[in-house]
C-alpha cells in the first residue's frame, strides 16, 4: 500500500488533488482510497487530504499517519511540526515553493530522507502560467507522478480531464505537465517507488 | 461499471435509479453531497418525473415525505446527526403509519458539544422508531443498501434507514460498481402502495387509537420487522442474482470459522477491524469479526448461530448510552443468552476520533488474553477528565466543561488522528 | 366586494335580505347557481354528522362549510391533511370517521408540510385535477405548524391551508396559544392576580404574515358568515399556489359562551373590530366586510366568561380601553368602517 497526505489550506483544492489521485490508480486498475480531513474548515485554514493505493482492496479506515508521501501545497505550512509526522524514512516529500529546497529551513527532514526523495516545485507560478489561476493542486500531481512514479502521467492526465472537463482541464494537464518534467529533469526516486507500490 | 466516485455520489446516483418520485431534503453537514447530487440530477432532466423540494427543516423533509408517500408517491429524504432529532417526532409517525419512506443518515455525532463528525449517535437515538436500520460497511454497500431499502420498504410498508458513516463513507473516494437502470427496474418494481389518499376511494388515516386496539396495531409493526429477518436474506440474495455481488443481508461474517473470539460492529469500522483480525490470524489467534448490516429488524437467531462454539464477544460501538454503556453490546447479550459467552464493550470513535489499527491491537489483544474489561473506551484520555472533576471539586462556579477541557488540552487542530 | 359575499348582491341584480339577528339567507330567493353549498341536498357532507364535536363547536361548523365548499369548487376531488387537535380527534374516534374526503392525520405541527408531500405526489402522478386542503386549529397553525407554513407559503405550493381560530388549545382542555386575545382567560392564563387572564402582547396576525409572503391568496373568514366562508373557500379553489383562510371559530367551553350563541359571538367579534375580515391578493388587500352595525368591543368581551375578570363590581376600565384599542386600530387599519365599502 502507498499512502499519500496531503497537506495545503481550504480552498486550494486539495480534497480534489485527493480525489484526481485516486481516480488516476483506479485508471490503472489498481485499489484507491481518498479522502478529506474531515473539518468544516473555512478559506484559507490549514487542511488535509489523504489518498490510499494499493493491488488489493482497501478496507483500511484510519486517517494516514504514517505516510509514504507527503504533498505540501502551502508552503507557510512547512514549519507546522505535525506536518511530517509520521513520514516514512523511505518517504518521498513535495513542496510547493520556488524556492531552493536548502533554504526551506526544513534540513533536519531533508537529512532523514533519501536523496531524490525531495523536490520543491514552483506549483503557483506554473499554475499561473498555465492556468491562469493560483491553484497548484493539478500542477503538484504532475511533480508527484515523477517524483514518486506511484502513477503515471497519463492516468493523471486523464484524471485532471474527467475533474476539469473542457479547456480549463487541457490547462491543468499542460500545468501538470511542465512540472513532471521539471522533476524529471532533475532525476528522482521514481524507481523506488515504483518497487514500494509493487511490494505494497 | 466499476467508478471512482465519493462515496456521497454513488449513492446520489443509486438513489435517483430507484425512481424516486419526490424527494425533499434539509442541508446538513455530512449529508450534503447527496442532496445536492440529487438536486441536480432533478434539475438537469436525469431524474424525472420526480419533484425535489427544498424544505425549511428537516421536520418538514420528513412529513412532506409522509404526505408523498401516502399519495402514492416513492419518497426519498436524508439527513444526519441533529437533523434526526429534529424531525423525530415525524420519524416515529412515518413508522406508525407503516409508510415506505427510505431515509439516508449520513451518520454524525449529537452536540452538545456540537460536533461535525462521525460517530452513530444519531441514528441509534432512532433505533427504537419502528424503522428498519441497515448499515453499511463500504460504499458500494451503501449505494446498493438503497435498492434494497426500497424494495424492502415496499413490501413489507415500512420506512428505512440506510445509515452511512459520515465523512468516511460519504466524502470518500473509492472504486464502486454502480449498477445500471436496466438492473434496478428489474429489480425494483414500480412502488404499489397499501394505502393511498385517493379521491376515488376516500380512505382516512391517521385515526386515533385508544387502549382498545393501540398495542395490536404496534404488534403489527413488530410482526413486520420480525417478517423483514426472512425477507431481508431473500432480497439480498435475489441482489446477488441480479448485481452479482453481495449487498446486505442480516450480517456479515468474516473469519469466524473456528474462532474463539469475536469482535463484532456496524458500518465502516469494520473494514479497521478485518485489517487487524488479518494480523491476529497471521499469528494464529483464532479471532474473527462480524459487521451488522440490519440492526433493526435485530438478527438474533443468526447471531446465535455465527456465535454457535465462540468464547468471547467484543462489541466496537459508534454510540454511547450514557448512565449504560453500548447500545450494542445489550442486544448481543441478549441474542446469547444461556450460551455462556461473555460480551465486552468498546466505545470508540465518538466525535470522529479516528478508530486506528494500533488501539484495536491493544484493545483485542486484551480480550483474547482474558485482560479486556466489560466496559471500555478506547483512547480515551482519563486524566484530561480528571482534571476537569478536580477543577469542579475547586470551584463551585468551574464554568462550562467542554470549553474547559479543549483550553487545558491546548490546540490540537492540525493532529492528524 | 363581489357578487355573491354575505349574500349581498347577488348577479346583476340586488337582493336585500331583511333578516334580524342572522346572516342567515333565504337560498329560495335566490337563483339556484348562486345558493348555497350547504343548501344543496347533494353536497358532500364532507365533515359528515356523527362526530364528537362539543355542542356549538365553531370549528365542526366552519370544517364543514369550507371543506364542502372545496369539494363543490373541484368537482369532489380534493385531498385533506389535518393537523393534530379537536377537529382530528372529535372526527376521528377509531373505527370510526366522519370524513367523506381522503384524509390524513400526521402530527400537530406538520399538517403545511405533509399537505406540501401530497401537492407533490399529486403533481408528479400527472392527478392535476385532485387539489389540496390542509387545515388544523390555532394552535397547530399560528404556533408549532408555524415553520412549516411558513415554508409552503414561501415555495407557494399548491396548498388551501385553512386555520379554524378559536383563540386556545381546546384539545388539551383550554390552554393559551399565541392566537389567545389580550386579556382572555385560560387554564395557563388564569383570571386570578393583579392583571387576570392573558398578557397584553403584540399578538400574531398570521393572515398579515402570510401577506408578506407574497402569496396569490389570504382571506379571513368567520362561522358568523358562512356564506363568505363558501365564497373565499370556492376563490381560492380556483387559484394556484398557497393560499391561506383564517376563520374564526368560537369554542363554547374554551370562551365560556353559551352553545346557542356561538354564531352571535362571533359577529360581535365582527362588528366590534376585534376580528377584521377582509382578503388580499399578492399580498395587498382588495377587500374587506365593512361593519354593519359597531359594537363597543365590550359588548364582545362581556358575551364571554373568559373575559369576565374584567368586568363586576370593579371594571377593569383600562384593560377594557386597551382591547377598545385594538378593535379601534383594526377598523382604521383594514377601513372597516369607510363608506364605498359594502358590508
Amino acid at each position: 500500500m502507498f499512502q499519500v497526505r496531503i497537506h495545503g489550506r481550504g480552498g486550494q483544492g486539495v480534497v480534489t488533488a485527493a480525489e484526481m489521485l485516486s481516480v488516476a490508480a483506479f485508471l490503472e486498475g489498481r485499489s484507491a482510497q481518498a479522502f478529506p480531513s474531515f473539518g468544516s474548515e473555512r478559506m484559507g485554514a490549514p487542511v488535509m487530504a489523504f489518498c490510499r493505493i494499493d493491488t488489493r482492496e482497501i478496507r483500511l479506515r484510519e486517517p494516514i499517519a504514517d505516510p509514504d508521501a507527503l504533498i505540501v501545497q502551502d508552503p507557510t505550512l512547512l514549519y507546522q511540526a505535525s506536518v511530517f509526522e509520521g513520514l516514512s524514512p523511505e518517504g518521498f516529500l513535495l513542496v510547493n515553493s520556488g524556492r531552493d529546497p536548502e533554504s526551506l529551513g526544513i534540513g533536519e527532514v531533508l537529512a532523514r530522507l533519501p536523496a531524490g526523495h525531495m523536490v520543491a516545485v514552483p506549483a503557483t507560478e506554473l499554475a499561473l502560467e498555465h492556468v491562469g489561476r493560483p491553484l497548484p493542486n493539478a500542477v503538484l500531481l504532475g511533480a508527484f507522478c515523477a517524483l514518486t512514479g506511484a502513477v503515471g502521467l497519463e492516468s493523471l492526465a486523464k484524471a485532471i480531464r474527467d475533474r476539469f472537463p473542457g479547456d480549463v482541464g487541457e490547462r491543468n494537464v499542460g500545468a501538470a505537465r511542465a512540472a513532471f518534467e521539471l522533476v524529471a529533469s532533475k532525476g528522482s526516486g521514481m524507481e523506488g517507488a515504483a518497487r514500494h507500490v509493487q511490494t505494497a | 461499471m466499476f467508478r471512482q466516485l465519493e462515496g456521497s455520489q454513488a449513492i446520489a446516483e443509486t438513489v435517483a435509479m430507484c425512481r424516486p418520485e419526490v424527494i425533499c431534503a434539509y442541508p446538513i453537514t455530512p449529508q450534503t453531497h447527496i442532496v445536492e447530487g440529487l438536486a441536480t440530477l432533478v434539475k438537469n432532466g436525469t431524474l424525472s418525473p420526480c419533484e425535489y423540494i427544498n424544505v425549511e427543516s428537516e421536520f418538514a423533509a420528513m412529513s412532506v415525505a409522509i404526505g408523498a408517500s401516502a399519495a402514492g408517491a416513492r419518497a426519498y429524504t436524508a439527513t444526519a446527526s441533529q437533523g434526526i432529532l429534529f424531525m423525530a417526532e415525524a420519524v416515529y409517525n412515518a413508522s406508525g403509519l407503516g409508510l415506505p419512506i427510505v431515509m439516508t443518515v449520513g451518520n454524525r455525532a449529537i452536540g452538545a458539544p456540537i460536533n461535525i463528525w462521525n460517530d452513530h449517535t444519531d441514528s441509534m437515538s432512532m433505533r427504537d422508531a419502528g424503522w428498519i436500520q441497515l448499515y453499511a460497511e463500504t460504499n458500494q454497500e451503501a449505494a446498493d443498501l438503497h435498492i434494497l431499502a426500497f424494495r424492502l420498504a415496499e413490501e413489507i410498508s415500512l420506512p428505512v434507514m440506510v445509515c452511512v458513516d459520515g465523512f468516511i463513507l460519504t466524502h470518500a473516494f473509492e472504486r464502486v460498481d454502480m449498477p445500471t437502470q436496466e438492473q434496478i427496474d428489474s429489480y425494483l418494481p414500480p412502488y404499489a402502495p397499501r394505502q393511498l389518499l385517493d379521491v376515488d376511494e376516500p380512505v382516512t388515516i391517521g385515526a386515533m387509537v385508544g387502549p382498545e386496539a393501540y398495542t395490536e396495531v404496534r404488534y403489527l409493526a413488530h410482526h413486520r420487522q420480525m417478517d423483514a429477518l426472512e425477507l431481508i436474506p431473500r432480497l439480498s440474495a435475489e441482489f446477488r442474482e441480479t448485481f452479482g455481488r453481495d449487498s446486505g443481508g442480516l450480517l456479515h461474517t468474516y473469519r469466524t470459522e473456528d474462532a474463539e473470539t469475536v469482535v463484532v460492529s456496524l458500518g465502516s469500522v469494520n473494514g479497521t477491524i478485518k485489517d487487524v483480525i488479518d494480523e491476529f490470524r497471521d499469528e494464529g489467534v483464532r479471532i474473527g469479526a462480524i459487521s451488522i448490516c440490519s440492526f433493526r429488524p435485530f438478527p438474533m437467531e443468526s447471531l446465535r448461530v455465527a456465535l454457535a462454539g465462540v468464547r468471547r464477544v467484543v462489541t466496537v460501538e459508534k454510540s454511547l448510552a450514557i448512565g449504560l454503556g453500548g447500545n450494542v453490546a445489550p442486544e448481543v447479550r441478549e441474542a446469547l443468552a444461556g450460551m455462556g459467552i461473555s460480551v465486552a464493550t468498546i466505545i470508540a470513535g465518538l466525535g470522529g476520533r479516528a478508530i486506528t489499527r494500533s488501539s484495536l491491537r491493544g484493545v483485542f489483544r486484551d480480550a483474547v488474553e482474558e485482560r479486556l474489561p466489560p466496559l471500555t473506551f478506547l483512547d480515551l484520555d482519563l486524566d484530561l477528565v480528571h482534571r476537569q472533576l478536580e477543577r469542579e471539586r475547586a470551584d463551585r462556579r468551574s464554568g462550562p466543561a467542554a470549553e474547559s477541557m479543549l483550553k487545558d488540552l491546548g490546540a490540537v487542530a492540525s493532529r492528524v488522528g | 366586494m363581489e357578487a355573491a359575499t354575505n349574500g349581498q348582491t347577488v348577479g346583476p341584480a340586488r337582493v336585500r335580505f331583511y333578516q334580524t339577528g342572522t346572516f342567515t339567507v333565504g337560498n329560495r330567493l335566490l337563483d339556484v347557481s348562486v345558493q348555497s353549498v350547504q343548501s344543496d341536498p347533494r353536497r358532500n357532507n364532507s365533515l359528515n354528522s356523527g362526530h364528537r364535536a362539543c355542542q356549538g363547536c365553531g370549528e365542526a361548523l366552519g370544517a364543514r362549510y369550507a371543506l364542502d365548499a372545496a369539494m363543490r369548487a373541484t368537482k369532489n376531488r380534493i385531498v385533506v391533511a389535518n393537523a393534530t387537535g379537536c377537529l382530528e380527534v372529535f372526527s376521528t374516534p377509531y373505527p370510526e370517521s366522519s370524513w367523506r374526503v381522503p384524509w390524513l392525520h400526521s402530527l400537530f405541527g406538520n399538517a403545511p408540510a405533509v399537505a406540501t408531500g401530497i401537492a407533490a405526489a399529486l403533481k408528479v402522478k400527472g392527478k392535476d385535477d385532485v387539489r389540496v386542503v390542509a387545515q388544523g386549529g390555532d394552535g397547530g397553525t399560528v404556533d408549532i405548524g408555524f415553520g412549516c407554513l411558513s415554508g409552503m407559503f414561501e415555495r407557494n405550493d399548491d396548498v388551501l391551508y385553512i386555520c379554524y381560530d378559536n383563540e386556545a388549545y381546546m384539545n388539551t382542555g383550554v390552554q393559551r396559544s399565541s392566537a389567545t386575545p389580550a386579556g382572555a382567560k385560560t387554564n395557563t392564563t388564569p383570571g386570578v392576580g393583579e392583571e387576570p387572564g392573558n398578557v397584553f402582547g403584540q399578538g400574531k396576525s398570521v393572515p398579515l404574515i402570510a401577506m408578506a409572503h407574497g402569496i396569490p391568496y389570504v382571506a379571513t373568514a368567520s362561522v358568523a358568515d358562512l356564506r363568505d366562508l363558501e365564497y373565499k373557500v370556492q376563490k381560492a379553489m380556483g387559484l394556484h399556489g398557497a393560499r391561506y383562510i383564517h376563520v374564526h371559530v368560537p369554542c363554547p367551553l374554551g370562551w365560556g359562551s353559551a352553545p346557542s350563541d356561538t354564531i352571535r359571538v362571533a359577529r360581535l367579534a365582527i362588528e366590534s373590530g376585534l376580528f377584521p375580515v377582509f382578503e388580499a391578493e399578492w399580498g395587498e388587500v382588495t377587500g374587506r366586510r365593512r361593519i354593519r352595525d359597531l359594537v363597543p368591543a365590550q359588548a364582545y368581551l362581556e358575551a364571554q366568561g373568559r373575559f369576565r375578570h374584567l368586568f363586576g363590581k370593579h371594571p377593569d376600565t383600562r384593560r377594557i380601553a386597551w382591547i377598545q384599542d385594538i378593535a379601534n386600530r383594526n377598523i382604521r387599519r383594514f377601513g372597516l368602517l369607510d363608506e364605498g365599502v359594502q358590508s
